[in-house]
């Protein structure tokens, strides 16, 4: 098998027996990339630094002082600032900003010995479901089943082309309202998003900072295990992030559920969704009750307000997050003609800077905000987002360990099929996910079969809050049951 | 609630993003449609809930008033587009 289709824990393994070297691993998922460019995944490559740390891992490794992620290539999302790197969230308004410091999410695993292959393409922002917002370009899932080019999801669509297309062996993400599990489950790969508070936000390029979190999108649930427990941390430079141990994820991966019980949220089942994704739910029931769960009926009644609290607070957020781009200190700023002064300094850098869907946002988010609308829109619907969080309370009080949903209401679309659709059509694939980010909780997407098209499909687990663990282990029966080995044709 | 072109006008100022006189009536538009989707949250009976304002009931941390970073002028105006004798640059903004 090429180095570069390794997962993890076999790269892991290989490493410790000495079967292969870093430098390996390394030099295929770089030739590899070399020849992806069709994919449009990444956008800043990073060769030199990945060789560097590569022989740093190797020398790591035979001094026997090597972590799970010592030596493993990976992407990292252009949202998380890379030191002396390219960091540009792909938006125009970032064009040649190098950050002058590591977010902590990559120092964490720079400092386990991982290995940067470079920058990952995402939308604007992280404001997009379909990759189509990024200044670079729409990214193109490697899953292709006729002559249309296919969205990978969004807004970390290169992360999941990337490690769709075994580029990396795994890749960073991010998740403000389905960032991750949305591409996770339109390119067949797994994709978590921990409790809000599990991984530092610091050195995130911050889009909704009530909502953001990281995560890694791997091949495996037993990937996700191992990455997800380097990324995260306490981090005193953000005060959000919780002081609270982090236990041994892979560890808890015992794929024993018997006698857990499973929430099936009867608000998740939507007029008109497709019969394959109705199939595709009952399928994963079945397979967590023939693992010895417990399957239970409940009721999430404030489900349907989630995405138009979601679409209140995101934009809000970053409304405010967003006033820093203002052509002063970092990227870019526009050219001024004679006679024009600070505000129109600001106004052409920010008309130039933003693509149409962030500055869409920007001035909702602007407006919710405004004198006048403030208790109408945003505390109306931070109260909402409390009702929300109250639902998924209840239920865990009732003793639910964890909820089976879909992870999206369809499978990947073609590239431009919804440019001309109302940008609320596009919210719509946030539908299931949006709700774990406005409850805080950690939510995964498992791949788990594919649709009458030949198209990955996933299915979302979300867990009580701080419990990754046991999420993970829940994720890995229904890993084990689905057994999901389908891989993209390459043809690129 | 719909918005007329001088709302969608005033928006965008407030924003700081310059929106072309003629683009706005798409705009007014567009965020109409937007809002008229968040009316759905007027259904809901909100009477006596507290705002959410945290993920989880956790004080935020406090520390020393103290500086425990800084003094690096030059890695702060790296990325500048107009940096001067240590400064950013700007347009004039007094008369």
């Amino acid at each position: 098998m090429s180095l570069n289709k390794l997962t993890i824990a076999d790269a892991r393994d290989a490493l410790k027996k000495g079967d292969v070297t870093s430098v390996e691993l390394t030099e295929a998922c770089l030739g590899e990339i070399e020849g992806a460019g069709a994919l449009n995944a990444f956008v800043h490559k990073t060769p030199e630094i990945a060789l560097e740390q590569a022989k740093a891992a190797d020398a790591r490794i035979k001094s026997g002082d090597a972590p799970a992620m010592c030596g493993i290539p990976l992407g990292i999302k252009d949202l998380f600032a890379t030191k002396g790197v390219a960091t540009q969230a792909a938006s125009n308004i970032l064009e040649g900003f190098k950050p002058e410091y590591e977010s902590t999410v990559t120092q964490n695993l720079w400092d386990a010995g991982a290995v940067m292959l470079g920058k990952l393409n995402m939308d604007e922002f992280a404001m997009g479901s379909s990759n189509e917002s990024a200044c670079y370009g729409p990214v193109v899932n490697p899953w292709k089943v006729d002559d249309r080019q296919l969205t990978p999801g969004g807004s970390s669509g290169g992360s999941a082309a990337a490690v769709a297309a075994d580029l990396c062996l795994a890749a960073t993400g991010t998740d403000t309202g389905g960032s991750i599990r949305q591409p996770a489950a339109f390119t067949g790969i797994v994709g978590i998003k921990p409790t809000y508070g599990r991984v530092s936000r610091w050195g995130v390029v911050a889009f909704a900072s009530s909502l953001d979190q990281a995560g890694p999108m791997t091949k495996s649930v037993r990937d996700a295990a191992i990455m997800l427990g380097t990324m995260c941390s306490h981090d005193p430079k953000d005060s959000t992030s919780a002081d609270i141990l982090v236990p041994d994820f892979e560890a808890a991966l015992t794929g024993d559920i018997r006698g857990k019980k499973i929430g099936i949220p009867k608000e998740y089942r939507l007029d008109g969704m497709p019969a394959e994704i109705e199939t595709l739910w009952e399928n994963g029931i079945a397979m967590l009750k023939d693992a010895g769960a417990e399957i239970v009926d409940i009721s999430l009644p404030h489900t349907k307000y989630a995405l138009p609290a979601y679409y209140v607070v995101a934009p809000a957020e970053a409304s405010s997050n967003l006033a820093r781009y203002d052509g002063v200190r970092y990227g870019h700023r526009a050219k001024l003609g004679a006679g024009e002064g600070i505000t129109d300094m600001y106004e052409k850098t920010r008309a130039e800077g933003f693509g149409p869907e962030v500055q869409r946002r920007v001035m909702i988010g602007t407006y919710v905000l405004s004198a006048g609308f403030y208790d109408a829109y945003y505390n109306r619907a931070r109260k909402v987002r409390a009702l929300i969080k109250r639902d998924f309370e209840q239920v865990f009080a009732q003793g639910i360990d964890a909820i089976l949903t879909p992870a999206t209401p369809s499978s990947a679309f073609g590239l431009g099929e919804m440019v001309d659709a109302d940008p609320v059509a596009m919210y719509l694939n946030d539908v299931f996910t949006v709700t774990v980010n406005l409850a805080g909780l950690p939510g995964i997407s498992v791949p788990c079969g594919l649709d009458a098209k030949g198209l990955p499909l996933g299915l979302q687990l979300i867990g009580r809050p701080w419990e990754e663990g046991e999420l993970l282990n829940h994720a890995y029966v229904l890993e084990q049951a689905a057994g999901f080995a389908a891989k993209p044709n390459k043809w690129w | 609630m719909s918005i007329d072109i001088d709302t969608a006008r005033k928006v965008a100022h407030l924003a700081r993003i310059r929106v072309p006189e003629d683009h706005l009536p798409a705009l007014a538009s567009e965020l109409s449609n937007i809002l008229t989707f968040m009316e759905q949250l007027n259904e809901v009976d909100v009477e006596g809930v507290e705002p959410m304002t945290s993920v989880t009931p956790m004080r935020l941390k406090r520390r020393e008033d103290v500086v425990t970073d800084g003094g690096y002028p030059e890695k702060i105006l790296k990325n500048a587009p107009d940096a001067r004798e240590g400064f950013f640059a700007v347009p004039k903004v007094v008369e």
